[in-house]
């Protein structure tokens, strides 16, 4: 925890001038009425979304050019945070000109970044992200409504992490992809939970569904259970298996099963023998097998050179090159 | 004009206190508990004001009035010395609070579940407030401490204390009450109230910042929470804050002193204030006037969200605070507004102003000016509220 975190400050202080500016005085915020939208010959769509019991709600209104599919005016009203009303108002800003499917493409970074004092200074503090995404939401609302589709219909993707827009999908990917192991991991390679961090655990400040420390402890256990069924497979088909895969006890296992099938036949025409001691994987990636010759092959000069060599050969060739042998 | 109307959140420092702060800064500077004379120039006015924060209380010399950092500090030691001192090894593993205490009470309590430490957390009435028969509905011969607030830092909601400790006693259970917000504010008697416990924290009442104290009842035992140092009898351990100390005792000596004057002209200004925000359309405030400390108003005014109302105050150079979630870390409604069973639409328009003797009726006037152009504003704004010429309607 470095210094800034521990003295703290006004989320305020933060906030970039765009920001403030917006917040002071809001440019389209509003509201359009029928009359004025047969006035300009265009449709007038209004759309809600939030709620005063949620802390932030925000009505939007267009005007659609219906022939071209056009926004060509657009207002709105707010009830929330100065973020909340400086975000609804670039939103705003934001839709007019485009066409409605263009518009359902602005995300809350789009809004974020727009109001930006400079291109890599966030607009605003991190747990205030959550005020743009209302922006996003409520445009898709008023797609919705022009198209006569569900809101839905916009998002075919479930949004695990709000304000990066970072999807359940992606997530899920690049756990497997990577082999991540941690949450932090999760938000180095996606940016998922960099920002309000409500999508890492419960308890945040706001309310998910879903959490990062759940998707990251239920791919794991997907993973783990394909790398099984994999294996299982593999074997059930009497394919060759994945010896430095497999966990210390069926390493054993397929070790004993050369040594019976292969090695132990040989040692004991010369009434020898040797018993598995150990197996351990080295930092280099190595799988080192310790063995104790028994009767005639303890003690026997061989067993340091071409005995060893042999049974090393055969593991080798039948299990990984990555063996080596250790006689103890 | 800047206005400061966030009192219940910190407190200018009375300019008296701060005089009698100054000479142990740089003149007697020494450490209390070194033999030279630098050292034991400081013991009359330590002494001093240690004699200023019992008669403020009406406490007797078999009690403690320990000095600690702050309220914080001094909860935390309540209840971690009852865990050491009578749950841990006892028969009593409960603790009995409120859904309503701050922090330090309501995490330290929860911090306590590991080690085996029940809970009992009683709900407040629609008042605000936690009644004697509600308190001993939750009773029995279990419970090891209760800890009940003196007064509400959100709606200034006064609790029946006394009668509160006398259901504990009956229990045979120890009673703590953080009276932070209530110092300075309501005439305090330790000894008519028979609290065993009490925090309190000087900058709530005009007093520096960085130390606070806790009353302990004929001097009962108590476990140290710091060890290390023989200060405060070996009480509590760390080298004394004089000046602080000496802010504390003058700021209460204060406190006390204008007492009467708190309750008639601070109590003026904020019916004055409070009349101004209720003739407004659909507002209303939290809690009956006559059993608020006198300087406090918890409002909620409908379709204004309670950060955006903080932000055009300040421009405005008033300072006040919200029980709005959007300003703090979570976005769940405000707990006190939940514990009081208030719409969560309420939680989300709540504003804090608090007053103190500092305050003018100018201020004040151009305080109810302001915030009415703010409502205006930020009504004018708002998807969920909307005027009509026949005059208001909420929207959506």
């Amino acid at each position: 925890m470095a210094k800034d975190s521990l003295i703290g400050g006004s989320i305020w202080d933060e906030y970039s001038q765009v920001v403030q500016d917006r917040m002071n005085n809001p440019k389209f915020m509003g509201e359009i009425t029928e009359n004025e939208a047969k006035e300009r010959g265009a449709k007038l769509i209004v759309a809600d979304f939030g709620a005063e019991s949620c802390g932030d709600a925000v009505r939007l209104y267009w005007l659609v050019d219906e022939a071209t599919d056009t926004i060509i005016d657009a207002k709105f009203k707010s009830f929330g945070c100065g973020t909340a009303i400086a975000s609804s108002d670039t939103m705003a800003e934001l839709c007019i000109g485009k066409t409605v499917d263009e518009a359902v493409k602005i995300t809350n970074i789009d809004v974020e970044k727009a109001m930006r004092d400079t291109p890599e200074t966030p607009a605003v503090p991190p747990q205030k992200m959550h005020c743009s995404v209302m922006a996003y939401d409520v445009i898709k609302a008023a797609a919705a409504s022009y198209k006569g589709v569900d809101p839905d219909h916009f998002e075919d993707e479930i949004i695990v992490c709000e304000c990066a827009r970072v999807s359940l999908g992606t997530i899920k990917e690049v756990i497997k992809l990577n082999d991540l192991k941690t949450v932090e991991e999760i938000t180095q390679y996606t940016k998922a939970g960099a920002f309000c961090k409500s999508c890492i655990k419960p308890g945040g400040h706001e309310k998910r569904e879903y959490y990062l420390t759940d998707i990251l402890r239920d791919t794991r256990a997907e993973m783990e259970q394909e790398r099984l069924k994999k294996q299982a497979n593999a074997k059930a088909l009497g394919d060759q298996l994945n010896f430095d895969e497999l966990s210390v006890v069926g390493q054993l296992k397929a070790v004993e099963g050369i040594m019976d099938s292969e090695i132990r036949p040989m040692l004991m025409m010369d009434g020898g023998d040797l018993e598995v001691i150990d197996i351990q994987k080295t930092p280099e990636g190595n799988i080192d097998i310790y063995i104790r010759y028994l009767g005639a092959c303890s003690g026997c000069a061989s067993g340091a050179g071409g005995t060893l060599y042999a049974i090393e050969n055969v593991l080798q060739e039948k299990l990984s090159t990555n063996i080596r042998v250790m006689p103890i | 004009m800047r206005v400061y109307l966030d009192n219940n959140a910190t407190t200018m420092v009375d300019p008296e206190a701060f005089e009698a702060m100054k000479p142990f800064f740089c003149e007697k500077y020494g450490n209390p508990n070194s033999l030279h004379k630098f050292g034991s120039e400081t013991h009359p006015a330590l002494r001093n004001a240690l004699d200023q924060l019992y008669v403020g209380i009406n406490a007797k010399d078999s009690d403690d009035i320990i000095v600690t950092s702050c309220a914080t500090e001094s909860n935390n030691w309540v209840i971690k010395g009852i865990y050491f001192d009578k749950i841990a090894n006892g028969k009593r593993k409960r603790v009995v609070t409120t859904a309503v205490e701050h922090p330090a009470i309501r995490m330290t309590c929860e911090f306590l579940k590991q080690f085996g430490v029940q809970i009992t957390i009683v709900d407040v009435n629609e008042e605000g407030i936690i009644t004697p028969d509600q308190l001993r509905e939750v009773m029995g011969e279990d419970v090891a401490l209760v800890s009940v607030m003196y007064a509400n830092n959100e709606t200034g909601m006064i609790f029946p204390i006394k009668e509160l400790a006398s259901v504990a006693h009956e229990y045979g259970a120890l009673f703590h009450t953080d009276a932070v917000q209530a110092f300075g504010k309501i005439p305090i008697n330790v000894r008519d109230l028979d609290v065993d416990f009490m925090s309190f924290s000087a900058h709530k009442f005009h007093g520096p910042k960085g130390v606070g104290g806790l009353y302990i009842k004929d001097s009962q035992a108590l476990s140290s929470l710091l060890h290390g140092g023989e200060h405060m009898g070996g009480r509590r351990s760390g080298t004394l804050d004089v000046a602080g100390i000496v802010g504390m005792g003058k700021a209460l000596e204060l406190a006390n002193k204008f007492m009467s004057f708190e309750n008639s002209h601070v109590k003026r200004l904020r019916d004055k204030l409070e009349d101004a925000l209720l003739s407004l359309p659909d507002v209303s405030v939290v809690g009956r006037r006559e059993n608020r400390v006198p300087n406090t108003i918890l409002a909620s005014i409908k379709g204004v969200e309670g950060e955006a109302m903080l932000w055009d105050l300040n421009r405005a150079g008033i300072a006040a605070s919200t029980g709005s979630a959007c300003a703090s870390e979570t976005l769940e409604s405000n707990p006190i507004m939940e514990a009081i069973g208030a719409d969560k639409e309420l939680a989300h328009t709540a504003l804090r102003l608090s007053l103190s003797r500092f305050n003018t009726e100018e201020e004040i006037d151009y305080a109810i000016e302001q915030i009415k152009k703010a409502v205006e504003r930020l009504r004018g704004i708002s998807s969920t509220f909307a005027y009509t010429p026949e005059g208001h309607v909420s929207g959506l």
